[in-house]
């Protein structure tokens, strides 16, 4: 705490005489919502107290460390009970380290057990993996940002009317369609050997993926993988009226191939 | 916002023929390349590689051609006031970096910052997805708010990914596209290497 000595005061804050610059970044008891903004949590206050004072993150003197974090709670305002709760609960955990530390210790062990049997274990691990964290958000802050340092090129289209294709087409022909797809994969993969029958459920999902990520109308024959041949036809056909049935995807069995689209994602 | 190709229209169909042409008001064959350009330039939002394609479809070897396009355009707007790139939901043309900085004589705008919460937030969810919001909470040592959550979803940058199996079956949360899309990545190998090293040794007490 900083003393008050009888001289001048640098400062007044809120009508307290200051005397000494504080040794750290002050909070006012007042101003919680500046604290609770300034630490992220009990770790980040625990991780802050530690780089203040240049510990050791692997050897932290518990003692110490728990009455400077136990004076930072006492400033916050109880009122917001539900957040001091978890500093409350550090601050707990803290004190049971140390009363662990402080009961005696066997004496044959060895070094994998030592580590193992340090109280203080658990809470270095989760302030290591907070602190990698920590520098992945700083890490993730200096990418380079959409529409802040990366500026998005429009240009002008004039608007144009795109004429529609409406053909009138009878159902049989989706049929036909089908038969032609099917012999022109025979012809064109009959060397292909595939181990396994494919999944009409999966590709279900793949279809619905290639649909929604294109946004358009795309003939069915867009659809298939190359090099799977009938079997790879038949399941992405079947695939395609499952869609349809549910409702996921729409197709116009007036276009001369078949096209489908998938309907906006909810 | 995106704009929809519908529908679909050929625009330099090899086989088309004058009527059909003239029909779409096309008098002559337009450039491939001129084509991508444009379908680029033109969206709002990245285009997919699949709706770059069926601009080409009426070419048999589109996949290549389409490579070789892109791969020129990429060429082309090197060292010039924008780049073309590929993120995660397709290409765009975007002002670089550099650029942009040059330009802020311009723009009175702060840059808007991300808070340290939102910001660790979304690094666990990215490095660590899928993941639920109490294996967040642990991790932070500190309560996840509804309103950081909602943010998150509401940017798009995080989506529900489906309930874990284990009592209570929460929910686990991945990041998007849009998220790469936002960070300027492709896919989330192109993240920043996760200090995973850093061992915890031996204590000595």
């Amino acid at each position: 705490m900083v003393a008050i000595l009888e001289t001048k005061p640098l400062a007044t804050v809120n009508g307290e005489a200051w005397h000494k610059w504080p040794k750290d970044l002050y909070i006012p008891p007042e101003a919680l919502a500046v604290c609770l903004d300034q630490f992220e949590g009990p770790l980040d206050l625990l991780l802050y107290l530690i780089r203040k004072h240049n510990l050791d993150i692997l050897d932290i003197p518990v003692f110490s460390v728990t009455q400077q974090y136990l004076a930072y709670i006492a400033d916050m305002d109880v009122s917001r009970a539900e957040l001091a709760a978890e500093y409350l609960v550090m601050a707990a955990y803290l004190v049971e380290i140390k009363s662990r530390l402080l009961l005696p210790r066997q004496e044959f062990v060895d070094d994998v057990s030592k580590f193992e049997d340090d109280p203080r274990a658990d809470l270095v691990a989760k302030l290591l993996e907070y602190q990698r964290f920590q520098r992945a958000a700083q890490d993730l802050d200096e990418l380079p940002r959409w529409e802040r340092d990366l500026l998005p090129v429009q240009v002008y289209m004039p608007p144009t009317q795109f004429s529609q294709r409406w053909v009138a087409i009878p159902l049989n022909e989706l049929f036909s369609t089908m038969g032609s797809l099917i012999e022109r994969q025979r012809v064109l993969t009959h060397h292909v050997i595939l181990p396994e029958a494919y999944s009409t459920r999966e590709r279900m999902g793949e279809v619905l993926i290639k649909l929604r990520q294109t946004q358009a109308w795309v003939p069915f024959v867009f659809l298939l993988c190359s090099g799977e041949g009938r079997p790879g036809v038949v399941v992405t056909f079947l695939a395609v009226l499952e869609l349809i049935k549910e409702g996921l995807v729409e197709a116009d069995n007036e276009a001369e191939d078949f096209s489908v689209c998938a309907h906006e994602p909810p | 916002m995106r704009r929809k190709i519908f529908p679909y229209v050929p625009m330099s169909h090899p086989e088309m023929n004058d009527e059909q042409a003239e029909a779409l008001g096309i008098s002559e064959t337009i450039p491939p390349i001129a084509l991508v350009e444009a379908a680029i330039f033109a969206a709002i939002e990245p285009v997919p590689s699949g709706q770059l394609e069926l601009l080409l479809s009426a070419y048999p070897d589109a996949q290549t051609r389409l490579a070789e396009i892109l791969l020129t355009l990429e060429n082309h707007y090197q060292d010039r006031g924008v780049e073309l790139v590929q993120v995660a939901s397709g290409w765009r043309f975007q002002i670089p970096k550099a650029v942009t900085l040059g330009l802020e004589p311009l723009y009175q705008e702060k840059p808007k910052r991300l808070s340290r919460v939102i910001l660790e937030t979304l690094a666990i969810i990215a490095y660590r997805q899928p993941i639920t919001r109490a294996e967040i909470e642990a991790l932070r040592g500190v309560a996840v708010s509804a309103e950081v959550l909602k943010t998150l979803l509401d940017r798009q940058w995080i989506c529900p990914l489906g309930p874990k199996e284990q009592p209570g079956r929460p929910m686990q949360y991945g990041t998007t596209q849009g998220f790469l899309d936002y960070f300027n990545l492709q896919s989330l190998d192109e993240l920043p290497a996760f200090d995973a090293e850093n061992p915890i040794p031996i204590l000595d007490c």
